[in-house]
């Protein structure tokens, strides 16, 4: 059994670094084998924690990304109809016996695996990320509770599928609405939060190591400055990073030099128009100023 | 950092101890079931946390569900096993204390300390010097450190009434927007590709045609209740109403503000309708004391409605509109909530009077951002609205 610091420490060599609740979490989620449910704002990372996880545990990572409307046939498995109705019409011109064509009509190679049921059916435990589980309807979420505890899916036609590996299961919500209690109470719980300065100063030098360490402290400071101000959308970690490789990718040494060039670059961090309005040039070279 | 609790000699050992943290939990409003305890125990097993703040993060993953919760587990840790080295004498829950008592059982609360005073403030000082005097109603800027019993407020059958109520106008506000369509007995539509598959028992001829339709999407009501000191002759009435609304719609999301936004949902989600009104008057501490509407409705446009408000929310504003902040303010909030598609419904129980005009600044402010502006004072105000909500 690998203590949580390992884990941390694994998941830094892939190049994401995870807060001490977080990896604590994941150890525990691997471990006991139940699912992970991440909460918190967009571009905190929660969705690039189950990459990692699945860089370090060298398997597959297979993704569910919800949405309003998705349903058992887009989650789970599907009937492929097509290859099904050309097989009748192929096996009624031969002349083979109806029970024959149904017996082979109804087997695995005519079932699309949807990512659930591709999930349980690997010889190497996957990851399995469900990605902003709020956005799917609550009758799906009732339905992957069954899954997330049996870890089998039954297709009528077929019988029960019961589950090769169990793999880890990462569910991640932006709680655009509130999630049932049952799902909650089956997953263990952690909450990601914006990174502090040092967290952050270390994700970009994990990621981008070839930013200087002057322009990385200016950087930092000035995302985290950002992330004050009166935003709609504040800045999540993958923005910081864009806004980092903008500027080397520009040459520029100082973040505090060239108003003009900092304004441009500020598409990478601002994503809405009000935004862009509320941080002008002075604001900007404010911020600039405090951050160096 | 405090030192670790010593627990007393004669102590069962480590699972009873932990088990009675659950309790402690349980005690302080987490849900945790029975199975907990065992995953906790394998979680500490398994996760070979061996300091004190390992442990924390491990029990913190299995014992938390939510933000609100994580953010309080921290706290609720230090109090039960950090408790600055004092020897804890037994690991099994205590009996609560009469205090509690009170708010926990179903009884009314009754006796000298519910309505008359409190610990902090004696409640005659300013709360009277608001509602007497000139006879004007005035916003008042401070907040009320009286904590108001609101059990004494609202009885149980009054909130069966206005569950009766509020459930007709969560079935108004139903609408039937979905754009997906959905497999249904009697749908406007064919299901093609359930019909395709249907076929295929009949040789591929389509025999049985099977539908689907746009199902009906319930609408999100979110409430928001004024409970500054101008309100407290209504707020008998708006509090029934919430409770009632939050037992007939699961769905629906509640707050109280004066100086302050409390959300109050999940207190008022307790089965035991006496000891959720008990659990709100705890959180809505500062009731009866002054308004600050815009700050409160800015508040909730930046951090609640970001979560539950939606273009299928209605946000209903119980509120008489007496500001302390400037109207400019309540006109921003309204705005910035208006960008999430909500609809937004005010209530005022003073339009209901003779001549009144909505001159109160910040009233004036609001009107142009809402949908609906009407009168409710009584709980057959708000039985009428019916109407008018079906049509919005």
């Amino acid at each position: 059994m690998t203590g949580f610091r390992e884990v941390q420490g694994d998941l830094a060599a892939q190049g994401y670094v995870a807060s001490d609740d977080l990896a604590m979490a994941l150890t525990l989620a691997v471990s006991l084998g139940r699912p992970l449910l991440l909460e918190g704002a967009a571009g905190v990372g929660k969705t690039e924690v189950a990459r990692a996880l699945a860089a370090v545990r060298e398997t597959r990572l297979i993704r569910l990304q919800c949405y309003e409307g998705l349903d058992a046939s887009q989650a789970i498995y599907e009937w492929n109809y097509q290859r099904q109705l050309l097989t009748i019409r192929a096996a009624a011109e031969d002349g083979e016996t109806g029970q024959s064509v149904e017996a082979r009509i109804f087997s695995r190679d005519f079932l699309l695996e949807r990512p659930l049921l591709a999930a349980i059916s690997q010889p190497v435990a996957p990851v399995l990320l469900i990605d902003e589980i709020d956005r799917a309807d609550e009758e799906f979420e009732a339905y992957l509770l069954e899954i997330l505890s049996d870890f089998q899916v039954t297709v009528p036609e077929l019988g029960t599928l019961e589950a090769v590996t169990k793999p880890v299961v990462i569910l991640t919500s932006n709680g655009t609405r509130d999630l049932s209690d049952a799902l909650r109470r089956r997953c263990l719980y952690a909450f990601v939060d914006y990174p502090d300065r040092a967290t952050e100063l270390a994700i970009l030098a994990a990621r981008l190591p070839e930013v200087e360490a002057r322009l990385a402290a200016q950087v930092v400071g000035f995302v985290q400055a950002l992330r004050r101000e009166e935003l709609d959308k504040v800045p999540g970690v993958a923005e910081m990073l864009d806004f980092a490789a903008a500027l080397t990718g520009l040459g520029i040494a100082d973040l505090t030099r060239d108003p003009a060039v900092l304004q441009a670059t500020l598409v990478t961090l601002l994503k809405t128009q009000e935004d862009r309005a509320r941080v002008t040039t002075e604001v900007a070279q404010r911020l600039a100023g405090k951050a160096a | 950092m405090s030192r670790v609790t010593r627990f007393a000699g004669r102590d069962p050992g480590p699972a009873a101890r932990v088990a009675g943290f659950l309790a402690h939990l349980r005690e302080n409003g987490l849900r945790l079931g029975v199975a907990e305890t065992g995953l906790c125990l394998r979680a500490l097993e398994v996760s070979g946390a061996v300091t004190p703040d390992a442990c924390r993060g491990a029990l913190k993953a299995v014992c938390t569900g939510c933000r609100d919760e994580a953010d309080r587990f921290d706290a609720l840790f230090d109090a039960y096993w950090m408790d600055a080295g004092r020897v804890r004498q037994k690991v099994t829950p205590a009996a609560q204390t009469a205090g509690s008592e009170a708010i926990h059982s179903s009884r009314d609360a009754g006796g000298t300390a519910a309505g008359t005073g409190s610990m902090t403030a004696p409640e005659d000082g300013e709360d009277e010097a608001e509602r007497d005097g000139t006879g004007k109603l005035i916003a008042t800027r401070h907040r009320s450190l009286a904590r108001r019993d609101l059990r004494e407020v609202v009885q149980p059958d009054e909130i069966a009434e206005a569950e009766a109520v509020a459930r007709r106008l969560g079935a108004a506000l139903r609408d039937r927007r979905s754009r997906r369509r959905i497999a249904a007995r009697k749908g406007d539509r064919l299901h093609f590709r359930k019909t395709i598959r249907r076929s295929l028992a009949t040789g591929g001829e389509p025999l049985t045609l099977l539908k689907k339709r746009r199902p009906d999407r319930p609408r999100r009501i979110v409430a928001l209740c004024d409970v500054s000191g101008s309100m407290s002759v209504y707020s008998r009435v708006f509090l029934a109403f919430l409770a009632g609304l939050m037992r007939a719609d699961t769905e629906a999301d509640a707050y109280l503000f004066h100086t302050r936004l409390v959300r109050i949902t999940e207190a008022l989600r307790d089965k035991d309708t006496m000891r959720a009104i008990g659990r709100m008057s705890l959180v809505a501490d500062g009731f009866g004391g002054g308004s600050k509407i815009g700050p409160c409705l800015d508040q909730f446009a930046r951090t609640h409605a970001r979560r539950f408000v939606d273009g299928r929310s209605v946000v209903l504003v119980l509120s008489d509109g007496y500001d302390s902040a400037p109207p400019s303010d309540l006109g921003a909030a309204l705005a910035r909530l208006k960008k999430r598609g909500c609809r937004i419904v005010w209530l005022n129980p003073l339009k209901g009077w003779r001549d009144y005009a909505p001159v109160a600044g910040g009233m004036a402010a609001a009107l142009p951002h809402l949908d609906l502006f009407a009168a409710a004072g009584t709980l057959a105000d708000l039985a009428a609205l019916e109407g008018e909500l079906v049509g919005l």
